[in-house]
């Protein structure tokens, strides 16, 4: 048995300090936004998340690419942890987003250029799941996920492209014009540390997750193979 | 020795033995323009297609009913390579990888064409709308060479898998998107006669989306049949 | 014309093929036996291409797989337990179709040699649909032979084969070889394998593990030799 490494733990520990930093930031420290209210709090979380979910779709697409053309199935490994980082965080960014729309737009839902990406990311990664479940051999299945992973990497930016010539409400960041109403606003000095912190914790726990998620494919392939050899 | 069969010859061959294969069956053909005809027998009522609604949905009908009876032409033609174990057949074979898969999309291009050709007077004779259309040709063009473009590669794959037909529009239809809107949006505006500016954007969007999965399904090709 | 050196193939974990050696020279008449999961339909995948090999050196008739594939290609003819030909054309669509895949020169020429060697052109026209298992085989082999290949491999091609299709494979198969072909066929048949080739190998776990010409078998029997080759692996 693998012992778990010493950096691993640290990490650990360093990502649960850190998001309770974050979490201390985003709550107290920051001022309270004008319009949108204490609801407007969630934003820092749902960026966050979000960066996440867009982390672990890159690294996907980039496994991906050196699965086809190393053919090892450490690669593989490393796609699948990173599929489903970002299927977990695109999905809480989603439900993050949707709590912060409720009150700003009156609804729980809109077709924004990012949110219907990340949703439509998220049925991609789904369907990711739904190929592997089909195959049993255990490099075609590699290829196969590999193969997939890239059409929906190439794919993500067109559908944003798309989505955006169809429509657009997302407030755009930074943007210091005073469209309130429609869910604009700037960062003030104390919200700009509360969210580049968020931004830096997260990072810091996707570096985490994504360790330990490869760790645990390592060990299953393992079992595999001495399951194997055991019969 | 001559090391392959040249590419045009062979994507020729592969492109003649599924219409060869077709026109004695027809299993493919009828198959997808009785599904694309009930389709839009169950739009009419699902939806009541009355005059006014009909210029709205138009388009988002008929692009509904190309893509889903698609998926039954996708389906069936790469059934039938890997039916009698044909697709080794073919790998067998000392020709470009490429050509089968150029082969391949032609002819699910063409079957598609096919059935919408078929679907087009028809919906005008049902709904006294008239399609004769030149723009909206070129959008289905362009919109269904996309579709195959993608839908070619896909297929190849879910046939391999134990879940197969299931398979095919899951893992189909999150990529599609763009497709959709940019076909739906183009052909609603020339059934409108909107500005060509209106129209233009959404065109582009056809153009780089087949551009981009026509050369990334060829490049992933390989992987997808080769062991 | 077959060279093969300490051939690997992995699957995920699992290890099929653990550093096989093999040759044939040209003209030989390879049976290639083993009990169920030894292999061999691995090893004829990876000869006929259609497999890479995760280590080890495969060469046929000079050419280096997975490499040379192209090349190999044209030099093989391969007959799996699947006919590999399409329902809904008929016997000559289906030799004409493969020969343009094979770049072939007078196809229509070709094709009709081909129908006759097999003793299919009377149902030249017929669907393939409508044909007994045995013709079906008798026409994939056809199939195997339009390019005119120097190696023929077989992979149990009598599998669902009743006895009078069989006697006619056989037929076939003899004309074959005694055009100087070289030829691997894996079968369960050992009386079969017996009366066809020149040589016999057995592939157990991933490896050959003995070999014998078909004078050294004269007085034991194959049978004996095959059961003697497992126990000893």
């Amino acid at each position: 048995m693998e012992r778990k490494p010493l950096a691993l733990t640290v990490l650990d520990i360093l990502s649960a300090l850190s998001l309770l930093i974050a979490t201390y930031l985003a709550l107290f420290y920051a001022p309270t936004e004008a319009v949108m209210g204490a609801v407007q709090r969630v934003f820092y979380f749902h960026v966050a998340t979000a960066w996440v979910g867009l982390l672990g779709f890159l690294a996907a697409g980039f496994a991906g690419v050196m699965y086809l053309v190393r053919h090892d199935l450490k690669w593989d490994v490393i796609e699948v942890a990173a599929v489903e980082i970002s299927l977990v965080f695109f999905f809480i960014a989603i439900a993050l987003g949707s709590i912060w729309a409720r009150p700003v737009w009156n609804t729980w839902w809109t077709w924004d250029p990012r949110l219907t990406t990340a949703a439509i990311t998220e049925l991609v990664y789904l369907a990711y799941f739904m190929l592997r479940q089909g195959i049993e051999e255990v490099e075609r299945r590699a290829r196969f996920g590999a193969v997939y992973t890239l059409i929906g990497a190439v794919s993500a930016p067109v559908t944003f492209m798309a989505i955006r010539l169809f429509r657009t409400i997302h407030p755009v960041l930074f943007g210091a014009s005073s469209e309130a109403a429609k869910g604009e606003f700037s960062l003030a000095p104390g919200m700009r540390v509360a969210f580049f912190f968020a931004l830096f914790a997260f990072t810091i726990l996707f570096v985490d997750l994504f360790w330990h998620r490869i760790r645990l494919g390592r060990l299953a392939a393992r079992v595999d193979q001495a399951r194997l050899q055991a019969g | 020795m001559k090391p392959r069969a040249p590419f045009l010859q062979s994507v020729w061959a592969i492109l003649w033995k599924d219409l060869a294969a077709e026109l004695r069956s027809r299993e493919l053909f009828s198959g997808m323009f009785i599904f694309a005809l009930l389709v839009i027998v169950i739009f009419n009522f699902a939806m009541e297609l009355d005059v006014a609604t009909r210029r709205s949905v138009t388009a988002g009908v008929l692009w509904t009913t190309f893509f889903f009876a698609g998926t039954i032409g996708l389906s069936r033609s790469m059934a039938m390579e890997k039916d009698r174990g044909s697709l080794d057949g073919l790998l067998l074979a000392p020709v470009d990888r490429a050509a089968i898969y150029f082969g391949k999309m032609l002819g699910n291009l063409l079957f598609m064409l096919l059935v919408e050709a078929l679907i087009l007077p028809l919906y005008s004779f049902l709904y006294n709308q008239n399609l004769f259309n030149g723009g909206l040709f070129l959008v289905i063009l362009l919109g269904s060479l996309g579709y195959a473009a993608v839908g070619t590669l896909l297929a190849s794959m879910s046939i391999q898998a134990r879940t197969r037909d299931l398979l095919l529009p899951i893992l189909l239809f999150p990529v599609l998107l763009p497709l959709v809107i940019g076909a739906v949006k183009a052909s609603g505006g020339y059934l409108s006669g909107a500005a060509r500016e209106e129209i233009l954007p959404f065109l582009n969007l056809l153009l780089t989306y087949d551009v981009i999965f026509l050369s990334i399904s060829y490049m992933l090709f390989d992987s997808v049949i080769e062991e | 014309m077959i060279e093969v050196q300490r051939l690997m193939k992995r699957f995920g974990p699992k290890v099929v093929l653990r550093g096989l050696d093999f040759s044939a020279h040209a003209g030989e008449f390879v049976a290639l036996l083993g009990p169920n999961g030894a292999g061999k339909t691995t090893f004829l995948r990876i000869l006929a291409s259609l497999s890479r090999p995760t280590a080890g050196v495969v060469r046929i008739g000079g050419y280096a797989l997975p490499q040379e594939a192209a090349a190999v290609r044209r030099t093989l003819g391969v007959v799996s337990h699947q006919t590999l030909l399409y329902g809904d054309l008929t016997a000559e669509e289906n030799l004409l179709f493969y020969a343009r895949l094979y770049g072939i020169e007078h196809a229509g020429q070709r094709v009709k040699e081909v129908l006759e060697l097999v003793g299919l052109e009377r149902r030249r026209a017929d669907l393939v649909r409508t044909f007994s298992r045995g013709m079906q085989q008798r026409l994939s082999i056809g199939r195997a032979l339009l390019h005119d290949p120097q190696v023929l491999l077989l992979d149990e091609p009598y599998t669902g084969l009743d006895q009078d299709a069989s006697a006619i494979l056989d037929q076939i198969l003899r004309t074959v070889a005694a055009q100087g072909r070289t030829i691997l066929l894996t079968s369960h048949d050992l009386a079969r394998a017996e009366d066809l080739a020149t040589r016999f190998d057995v592939l157990s776990r991933g490896r050959i593990v003995a070999s014998a010409g078909r004078e050294a078998l004269h007085h034991s029997g194959l049978l004996a030799f095959y059961r003697q080759a497992l126990e000893a692996a």
